[in-house]
C-alpha cells in the first residue's frame, strides 16, 4: 500500500492511495497563495496599480520591468495570476480510477486533473459539495475572465532569472508548474465526472475495496472517507469540525479500528478560538459603524460566511446597528444563500427541525426579507444605485488579487475610518494586503477556523484508535514561529508518519489475510480481451496463457546458486550484499540477478536467450506445486 | 405547652400511631421534634409526660410489632431520647422499661425496620439526645449500644456513619466529664470502661489495614480534640499518638486527608500543642511523606496557625510554594526568584513528578493558588513574604497559560502545553494576582504584571469569566499602584497603562457576549469612581469612545448590561465627563438629558436591576448635589417618588424610601453625612417653623409615597417607611411645641383614608397634605408597634405549635372524610 502525496498544502492535500490494485485520489485541493505574487486585477481602471513602476535588477538592467512591478518595497508579477497545482509528474494520473472529495474547498483543482491527465475515473462527492464547489469554481473563473488581460508574464520563472528575484518571488516552488485559471467549460465537464453520494452510502470499487463518506462536520455535505477491503480499514480524514456550527456533526465512531488514518485539513489558526474570533469581528465590525466608517469582509461566498450572518443576527440589534445595511457580493451570492437553505438534511439538528416548523435553517433569510441583507451578482448595475454608507461588504476573493474586493480596497483604503476584517485563514494577510500599501485603512486579522484543533484531535485518535497515522510533516513539529508550543502538534504513539510534497510513502502495514473463493471448477477464460478501461478485476490480471502456471515456493541459497552458475559457463561472478539479499553480478553478460527475500529480478539486456536459461536454473531452486 | 396543643396532642398521637394514617412529611415530624425541644429545654421533661400520657402511649405503642413507618418510629426514638435527656424523666421511663425497649436489642435495633436508615438515624440521635447524664452511661453500657455504635460507623449510610462518629465522641466525652476531670496525669488504665472500650476500638481501627476503618477512628479522634480541651485529651492523644504516627511510615499514607484533619485539629488544640512534644516532628514528618497534593492543605493549616515553630513554617511554605518553583524552574527564570522560593525545601522537585499529567498539574495549580491566595491577608503569613517571586511565577503561569511564555526546556514546553487555554488556571491566578497587589514589587516585575493583564484583557481569546477576573485584578492593580508625589494622579507608569487600556475598552463594549459588556461597564464604573476627577484620567477617557458607547448601552438588550450601564452613566454624568455630541455626524440635534433617560428606563424597564440601578444613581445624584438635580429638587424627587411608588419591585420602592430619606434630610437642614467630600447644595436657612419645614416634603408628596410603603405587602419596604416616619416623627419634635395640629375632620378623613389603605385597599390617592395634618396624623398613629408588629417573622402565625398541630391533623381529617364517604 503507498501513498503519493502530490500536494504540500497541509488543508488543501491531494494524495493518491493504491491500495489493493485500486487507484484512489484523495481531494484535489488547489494551492492558491501563489496568486498573492500577482498585482491584483482591478475591475475598474486603477491609475495607481497601472503606474506602478517597473522592477530592475541591482545592477539596472530593467529587461524585466513589464512583467515585474514594484509596490512598497514588494515585487509583484503584472500577469493574469496563476495558481500552483498539484504534482502531475509523481505518478501517471491516468491511471487514477477514482477520486474522492471530502469538501468544496478540496475540489478546486479538479478540472486540471480530470481534463488535462487522461483521467478516465469517477469522482465521488456529497451533493452541497458539488453545488458548492461549482459555485466557488464559477465564481473563480468569473472574477478572473471578467478582467481579462492581454499580459502574460513567464520571463520571469525562467530558474536562472527567478534567482535573481528579491523573496517570495525567489523562493515560489514550481513555478513552471504554475497554470492560469481553468475555463466554464472546463469545470462543467470536470463536474459532470462526478457521481453523488450521501453519507454512509457503500460504493464497491471494482469488487476489491469499498469507500464510504461520513460526515465530518466543518462544511455543508464535507466529508471523510473510509477505505475498507475485508481485512483493511483506511480512514482518511480531511477537513473536519467539533463545533455546533451549522452541518451535521461529525461522524466518529466509524472511523474506528483504521489500521491506518490519514489527517488532513486541521486548523490552519490552532491559536485561535473561532468563538474568540467571532467575538471580534463582531466588535470591530461595531466600533468602526458607529465612527462613520465602511466595514469590508473578504470572503468566500460560501461557509464561514453563513455563521457570520447569523451571528450578525443576534448581535446587530443589541449593538444598535439596525440600520446599517450588510452587502454580499458576488456572482454567486444568491445562490450561494438560496443552496444553503435547502440543503436540509446536511445540516445540524437543530437546523433540521426547523424545517419541518417550516422556517428558513439559517436565519440569513429574515436578514434579507428585512432588506438588511442585500446581496448583487456584482458592483455594477443594482448595486451602485443602493449603496449607502457606512455599511458592511462580504465579497471575494479573500486573497485580495481579484473579484470586486479589488474595488472596494482601492474606494476605502485611503480612510482610517474604514476597517478591513479578514475572517478566512487561507491567505496570510499581510501579504493579501501588500500591494495596497500605503494603507490608512484599520486591518483586523479575526481567522476564523472551524477545523480541529491539536486537543481536539489528540481525544480524537485516543478514541478511534488507529493503529497508524500519516499526515503532513507541517502537522508533526510546532509551527516554527512558535517552537515552544509542543501542543500545537499531533503527539500520538507511535508517532504519525509525515509525508511532503512528492513524497511516495510505502504504508506501514502489511496485508496479511486476503479472502478468495475457490470455485470446484476453473475459471472461464474471457472470451474477449478486456478494454484499458475497468481493468483490475483479479479475474483480468490473468495473462493469456493456455496452462495454468504452477506456484513455486523456497528461497534460492546464494552460495550454490553461484556454483550452479560456474557449472554451466559463467565464470566472472560477482556476489555483493544488499540490505534486502544479495545481487549476483555477471560481469561479462552485463546481467544482475537480483534475489530478494520475496522476489527474484533477472536484469539483462535484451538477450532472452540467456535470460531463460538463467530462468530456468533459478527455477531449479525452487518447489513447484 | 398551652392548653390548645394538650388538646390536640391526643389526636395527634394516636395519628402517629396508626399505620394506616399517612404520615406527615419529614419536615412537620422535624418540626415537631423541635418544638418538643425547646418544650423540654424551658420546663420538667417529666411534668409534660405525666401531663400528656398520650406520649407515653405513643412510645409504647410504636414498640408493638407492628407496619409503622419508619419515620414515626424514627421520630419516637428521637423524641424518647429528649425526654431522657432529664435525669428524672429518665429514672421514669426506666421504671417502665420502655429505654431498653427502644434502645435495647429487643427493640427496633433487632427487627425489620432497622434496615431504614431514617431509623438507624433515630436511633443514633436518640441516644445522643439521652446522652446527658451518668445513669445514661450505665444504661448504655448495660445494652451493650457501644458495640452498635463501632458498627454503624461503617453504615452505609453517610449520615448515619458520620453521626454515629460523633456520639462516639459524645460518649466519651461525657464518661470522662466527672472521673478525669482535674487529674491530667490519669493514665488511661484508670478510665471507666466506657471509655477505655472505646479507646481500644481507636487504637484497634488505627492497627487496622483496612483504610475505611482508620478514616473512622481518625475522624473521632479529629473531633474530640477539636471540640474538647479538656487535660484528659491529652492523655488521650499521649496514648494514641505513637499508632498515628505509625500510620506515616505506610505507603502510600492512608487515609491521607482524615490524617491530615486530624493533625491540625491537635496543632490547634491549645492543650495538645503546647505539651505534646512530638507533635511539631510528627507535622514535619508528615509534610514530607505526603504527596504534594495531600499536603497542600497540611501546609496551609500549619501557616494558619498562631504559634508554629520557624522551621516547620518555614518547611510548610516551601511545600506550598514546590509547584510555583517547579513552574519557575521550568521555565528558567531568573535564578534570584528561585532561591528566594525554594528556601528550606531540600531536594527540588521536578516538574515530571510534581506535575505528571494535566489533570493533576491544573489541579494542584489551582489548588497552591488559591492557598496562598487565603494566606496572603493573614497577619501570621510567612515573613518575609516573597513577593517578587510569587509575582514571577503567577505571571508566568498566566503567561503559560495564554501561550505567550516561551519556555526553553522541555519540562517548561509540557507545563506550556498542559496549562495553554486553561479557563481554571487563568481565573485562580488572576485572582491571586488580584491579592497580590497589596504589597509592591520590583519595578520590572509590575511592568510584567500590566503587561499580562493587558495581554488578557486584549486577547480575544479571554473567555468571559477569566476576562472579568482580569479587569478585576487590573483595578486593583491600578489602584495599589504608587500615586505621584503631591498629586493625587495616577502615577506615570499607570497613565501609561491606561493610554493601552483605553482603546481596548470599547471592543469589549461592543462584545457580542453580554458578560463581557457588563464586566467592560463594571471596570469603568470603579475606574470612573476612583479617578474620575483626575485631569490625566478624565483627558484619557473623554478621547476615547467610552462614553458614547456607554450610553448606547442603556439600550441594550440584556437587563444586567442596561443596569450596568445606568450605574456607569450615573458616575459619567456625576463626574461631568458625559459627552453631548453636537457635530452635524450625529444628527438627531437635541439630545435627550440623561435625567430624562433614566427616568424613561424607571418608568418603562421590563426587567428589575436596570431600574434598582437607576434608583441607586438618583438617590446618590440628590446625595451629591448633581447638576441636574440640584436646578429643580423637588421636581426631580416628586417624580422619581411618583414612578418609584408604582414599580412592582419592592427593591425599587424600599431604594425610594432611601431618597426620600435623603431628601428629608436635606430639607430639614441636616447635612448629609454619607459623603463628606461631595459638592452639597446650597442648603436653605433652617426652616424657622415646622411648617415651613414640612411644606417642601408635602410638595414632593413624599408622606402619600411613605404611607403607602408604610402598608407595602413586602416587609422590608414596611419596615423601611416606619424607620423613616419614625424618624420625621422625632424631627419634628425637635421643632418643640404642638404646632398646628390641623384640622380635626382632615385629620380623620386622612386617617380613615390610611386605614383603608392597611386593609388592602390602596386605590384612593390622599391628595395634598397640609403640614399640619401631617404632623397630626404622625403624632396619632401607634409607628412604634407597627415596627414591633413588622419585626416579626410574616410567618410566625403559621409557624406556632398550634397551627403546626393542626397542619398534621388537617391532612389526616381529609383521609378520615374519604373513607367515611367509601363506607
Amino acid at each position: 500500500m503507498k501513498l503519493y502525496c502530490l500536494s504540500g498544502h497541509p488543508t488543501l492535500p491531494c494524495n493518491v492511495l493504491k491500495f489493493k490494485s485500486t487507484t484512489i485520489m484523495l481531494d484535489c485541493g488547489l494551492d492558491m497563495t501563489s496568486t498573492l505574487n500577482f498585482l491584483p486585477l482591478p475591475l475598474v481602471q486603477s491609475p495607481r496599480l497601472s503606474n506602478l513602476p517597473g522592477w530592475s535588477l541591482k545592477d539596472g538592467n530593467a529587461f524585466l520591468d513589464k512583467e515585474l512591478k514594484e509596490c512598497s518595497g514588494h515585487v509583484f508579477v503584472d500577469s493574469v495570476p496563476e495558481f500552483c497545482l498539484p504534482e502531475t509528474e509523481l505518478i501517471d494520473l491516468s491511471t487514477v480510477d477514482v477520486i474522492l472529495i471530502s469538501n468544496y474547498h478540496c475540489m478546486m483543482a479538479l478540472p486540471y486533473i480530470t481534463e488535462h491527465t487522461g483521467f478516465t475515473g469517477t469522482v465521488y462527492a456529497t451533493e452541497p459539495t458539488v453545488q458548492i464547489g461549482r459555485l466557488l469554481m464559477e465564481e473563480l473563473v468569473n472574477f478572473i475572465e471578467r478582467v481579462p488581460k492581454a499580459q502574460s508574464a513567464s520571463l520571469w520563472k525562467n530558474k536562472d532569472i527567478q534567482r535573481l528575484l528579491p523573496s517570495p518571488l525567489k523562493d515560489a516552488v514550481e513555478v513552471s508548474t504554475w497554470r492560469r485559471c481553468y475555463t466554464m467549460q472546463e469545470v462543467n465537464s470536470a463536474l459532470s465526472k462526478i457521481q453523488l453520494v450521501g453519507y454512509s452510502q457503500k460504493i464497491e470499487l471494482f469488487g476489491a475495496v469499498q469507500v464510504t463518506p461520513l460526515s465530518s462536520g466543518y462544511a455543508l455535505g464535507s466529508s471523510n472517507w473510509i477505505i475498507q477491503s475485508h481485512y483493511e480499514k483506511v480512514s482518511y480524514v480531511s477537513g473536519s469540525s467539533l463545533l455546533t456550527t451549522h452541518p451535521q456533526p461529525m461522524d466518529q465512531a466509524s472511523l474506528k479500528n483504521s489500521d491506518v488514518l490519514v489527517l488532513t485539513g486541521l486548523t490552519q489558526i490552532p491559536t485561535a478560538n473561532p468563538d474568540g474570533m467571532v467575538g471580534e469581528f463582531c466588535s470591530n465590525l461595531a466600533l468602526t459603524v458607529r465612527n462613520g466608517g465602511n466595514v469590508l469582509v473578504p470572503c468566500y461566498p460560501s461557509g464561514v460566511i453563513y455563521d457570520l450572518l447569523e451571528c450578525l443576527y443576534q448581535y446587530i440589534d443589541s449593538a444598535g446597528l439596525s440600520n446599517i445595511p450588510f452587502y454580499f457580493i458576488s456572482p454567486v451570492a444568491n445562490s450561494s444563500l438560496e443552496f444553503s437553505q435547502i440543503f436540509a438534511e446536511w445540516l445540524c439538528h437543530n437546523k433540521q427541525t426547523k424545517v419541518y416548523l417550516p422556517e428558513p435553517p439559517f436565519p440569513h433569510a429574515e436578514l434579507i426579507q428585512t432588506n438588511k441583507l442585500k446581496h448583487y451578482p456584482s458592483l455594477h448595475g443594482d448595486f451602485s444605485s443602493d449603496f449607502r454608507q457606512p455599511c458592511v461588504v462580504f465579497t471575494g476573493h479573500p486573497s485580495l488579487r481579484f473579484g470586486d474586493v479589488v474595488h472596494f480596497m482601492e474606494l476605502w483604503g485611503k480612510s482610517s475610518l474604514n476597517t478591513v476584517i479578514f475572517t478566512e485563514p487561507d491567505f496570510s494577510y499581510l501579504e493579501a494586503l501588500a500591494p495596497y500599501q500605503p494603507l490608512a485603512m484599520k486591518c483586523i486579522y479575526c481567522p476564523i477556523d472551524t477545523r480541529l484543533n491539536f486537543i481536539q484531535v489528540s481525544k480524537l485518535l485516543k478514541e478511534v484508535q488507529p493503529l497508524h497515522v500519516v499526515c503532513p510533516e507541517q502537522y508533526t513539529q510546532p509551527p516554527p514561529a512558535q517552537s515552544h508550543r509542543m501542543d500545537l502538534m499531533i503527539d500520538c504513539q507511535p508517532p504519525a508518519m509525515s509525508y511532503r510534497r512528492a513524497e511516495v510513502l510505502a504504508l506501514p502495514f502489511k496485508r496479511r489475510y486476503e479472502k478468495i473463493e475457490i470455485m470446484p471448477e476453473p475459471p472461464p477464460r474471457p472470451t474477449q480481451p478486456t478494454g484499458g478501461k475497468k481493468r483490475k478485476r483479479a479475474s483480468d490480471d490473468i495473462p493469456d496463457c493456455k496452462v495454468l502456471k504452477p506456484l513455486l515456493s523456497g528461497s534460492i541459497p546464494v552460495e550454490q546458486f553461484v556454483q550452479a552458475l560456474e557449472k554451466h559457463g559463467f565464470s566472472d561472478i560477482k556476489v555483493e550484499d544488499t540490505a534486502k539479499g544479495h545481487i549476483v553480478l555477471l560481469q561479462e553478460a552485463e546481467t544482475l540477478i537480483q534475489i530478494e527475500e520475496d522476489s527474484t529480478h533477472i536484469i539483462c539486456d535484451n538477450d532472452e536467450m540467456l535470460r531463460v536459461r538463467l530462468r530456468d536454473l533459478v527455477l531449479k531452486f525452487l518447489q513447484k506445486f | 405547652m398551652d392548653p390548645e396543643c394538650s388538646q390536640l396532642l391526643p389526636a395527634l398521637c394516636s395519628v402517629l400511631a396508626d399505620p394506616r394514617q399517612p404520615v406527615a412529611d419529614d419536615t412537620c415530624l422535624e418540626k415537631l421534634l423541635d418544638w418538643f425541644k425547646t418544650i423540654t429545654e424551658a420546663g420538667s421533661s417529666l411534668l409534660l409526660l405525666q401531663e400528656n400520657p398520650c406520649l407515653l402511649g405513643l412510645l409504647c405503642h410504636v414498640l408493638k410489632p407492628q407496619d409503622l413507618s419508619p419515620r414515626v418510629l424514627s421520630f419516637s426514638l428521637r423524641l424518647a431520647g429528649m425526654l431522657a435527656a432529664q435525669e428524672d424523666c429518665f429514672q421514669y421511663l426506666q421504671q417502665g422499661e420502655l429505654l431498653p425497649r427502644l434502645f435495647g436489642e429487643a427493640g427496633p435495633l433487632g427487627g425489620a425496620a432497622w434496615t431504614a436508615p431514617s431509623v438507624r438515624s433515630g436511633w443514633i440521635q436518640g441516644l445522643r439526645s439521652l446522652a446527658r447524664h451518668p445513669s445514661a452511661l450505665c444504661f448504655l453500657a448495660d445494652c451493650g449500644a457501644v458495640d452498635t455504635i463501632f458498627s454503624l460507623q461503617g453504615d452505609s449510610s453517610l449520615f448515619v456513619a458520620s453521626a454515629a462518629g460523633q456520639l462516639l465522641v459524645h460518649i466519651l466525652g461525657l464518661s470522662l466529664q466527672g472521673p478525669a476531670e482535674g487529674h491530667p496525669g490519669l493514665q488511661t488504665g484508670d478510665w471507666p470502661v466506657c471509655a477505655q472500650k472505646i479507646v481500644s476500638h481507636i487504637e484497634e481501627s488505627l492497627r487496622s489495614a483496612a483504610t475505611p476503618q482508620i478514616t473512622q477512628a481518625l475522624n473521632v479522634l479529629t473531633t474530640t480534640f477539636g471540640h474538647c480541651h479538656d487535660p484528659w485529651t491529652q492523655v488521650l492523644w499521649g496514648r494514641l499518638s505513637p499508632l498515628v504516627a505509625c500510620l506515616l511510615e505506610k505507603d502510600p499514607v492512608p487515609a491521607a486527608h482524615s490524617l491530615v484533619d486530624l493533625l491540625l485539629s491537635v496543632a490547634r488544640s491549645p492543650v495538645l500543642s503546647s505539651s505534646s512534644s512530638g507533635l511539631w516532628e510528627t507535622l514535619a514528618q508528615t509534610l514530607s511523606h505526603l504527596s504534594p497534593t495531600q499536603a497542600g492543605p497540611l501546609a496551609l493549616g500549619i501557616l494558619k496557625l498562631q504559634e508554629c515553630p520557624q522551621v516547620l513554617r518555614a518547611q510548610a511554605f516551601a511545600v506550598l510554594l514546590q509547584p510555583l518553583t517547579c513552574v519557575l524552574e521550568a521555565t528558567a527564570q531568573a535564578p534570584g526568584l528561585l532561591d528566594s522560593l525554594d528556601g528550606t525545601g531540600g531536594a527540588s522537585v521536578t516538574v515530571d513528578t510534581l506535575l505528571p499529567s494535566k489533570a493533576a498539574c491544573v489541579g494542584l495549580l489551582c489548588r497552591t493558588l488559591a492557598h496562598l491566595e487565603l494566606l496572603q491577608p493573614l497577619p501570621q503569613r510567612p515573613s518575609p513574604w516573597p513577593q517578587a517571586p510569587l509575582l514571577g511565577a503567577t505571571v508566568t503561569i498566566l503567561r503559560l497559560c495564554s501561550g505567550s511564555a516561551t519556555p526553553t526546556s522541555d519540562a517548561g514546553g509540557h507545563l506550556c502545553a498542559f496549562l495553554v487555554g486553561c479557563v481554571r488556571v487563568q481565573r485562580a491566578a488572576l485572582d491571586f494576582l488580584g491579592t497580590l497587589s497589596q504589597g509592591t514589587g520590583p519595578r520590572e516585575l509590575v511592568t510584567q504584571v500590566f503587561a499580562v493583564l493587558l495581554e488578557y484583557l486584549t486577547s480575544p481569546d479571554s473567555s468571559p469569566t477569566v476576562l472579568k477576573k482580569a479587569f478585576q485584578a487590573t483595578f486593583r492593580w491600578l489602584q495599589s499602584s504608587p500615586e505621584t508625589p503631591g498629586c493625587s494622579d495616577l502615577d506615570p507608569h499607570a497613565h501609561l497603562f491606561l493610554r493601552e487600556l483605553l482603546p481596548v475598552l470599547p471592543k469589549r463594549l461592543c462584545s457580542p457576549c453580554w458578560e463581557v459588556r457588563d464586566s467592560g461597564l463594571e471596570f469603568l464604573t470603579q475606574m470612573i469612581g476612583r479617578w474620575g476627577g483626575q485631569a490625566g484620567f478624565r483627558r484619557a477617557l473623554l478621547a476615547s469612545e467610552v462614553p458614547e458607547l456607554t450610553e448606547q448601552l442603556l439600550r441594550d438588550p440584556e437587563s444586567y448590561v442596561r443596569a450596568s450601564a445606568v450605574a456607569a452613566m450615573g458616575q459619567l454624568s456625576s463626574q461631568g465627563l458625559r459627552v453631548t455630541p453636537a457635530s452635524p455626524e450625529h444628527p438627531g440635534g437635541q439630545q435627550k438629558s440623561l435625567l430624562a433617560e433614566l427616568l424613561h428606563i424607571l418608568s418603562t424597564d421590563s426587567e428589575g436591576f436596570p431600574r434598582r440601578a437607576v434608583m441607586h444613581v438618583f438617590t446618590q445624584w440628590l446625595r451629591d448635589g448633581h447638576a441636574d438635580v440640584a436646578g429643580d429638587t423637588e421636581r426631580f424627587v416628586a417624580r422619581v417618588l411618583q414612578v418609584a411608588s408604582q414599580d412592582l419591585d419592592w427593591e425599587v420602592r424600599a431604594q425610594g424610601l432611601e431618597l426620600a430619606l435623603v431628601f428629608l434630610e436635606q430639607t430639614l437642614g441636616r447635612p448629609s453625612s454619607h459623603c463628606p467630600y461631595a459638592v452639597t447644595p446650597p442648603v436653605a436657612a433652617p426652616p424657622s417653623s415646622l411648617a415651613q419645614a414640612l411644606r417642601p416634603l408635602c410638595r414632593v408628596q413624599l408622606f402619600e409615597f411613605a404611607f403607602r410603603a408604610l402598608f407595602d405587602c413586602d416587609r422590608p419596604v414596611a419596615q423601611k417607611s416606619c424607620d423613616l416616619l419614625l424618624f420625621l416623627r422625632a424631627q419634628t419634635a425637635s421643632y418643640g411645641g404642638p404646632q398646628g395640629s390641623g384640622s380635626v375632620p382632615e385629620v380623620a378623613s386622612v386617617e380613615a383614608a390610611l386605614q383603608r389603605w392597611q386593609a388592602g385597599d390602596q386605590g384612593q390617592p390622599l391628595g395634598y397634605l397640609e403640614p399640619e395634618v401631617v404632623v397630626a396624623v404622625l403624632r396619632s398613629m401607634d409607628l412604634e408597634g407597627l415596627r414591633g408588629a413588622l419585626a416579626e417573622s410574616s410567618d410566625r402565625v403559621e409557624k406556632s405549635p398550634q397551627s403546626l398541630l393542626q397542619d398534621v391533623l388537617a391532612t389526616v381529617g381529609a383521609l378520615g372524610e374519604d373513607e367515611a364517604d367509601c363506607y
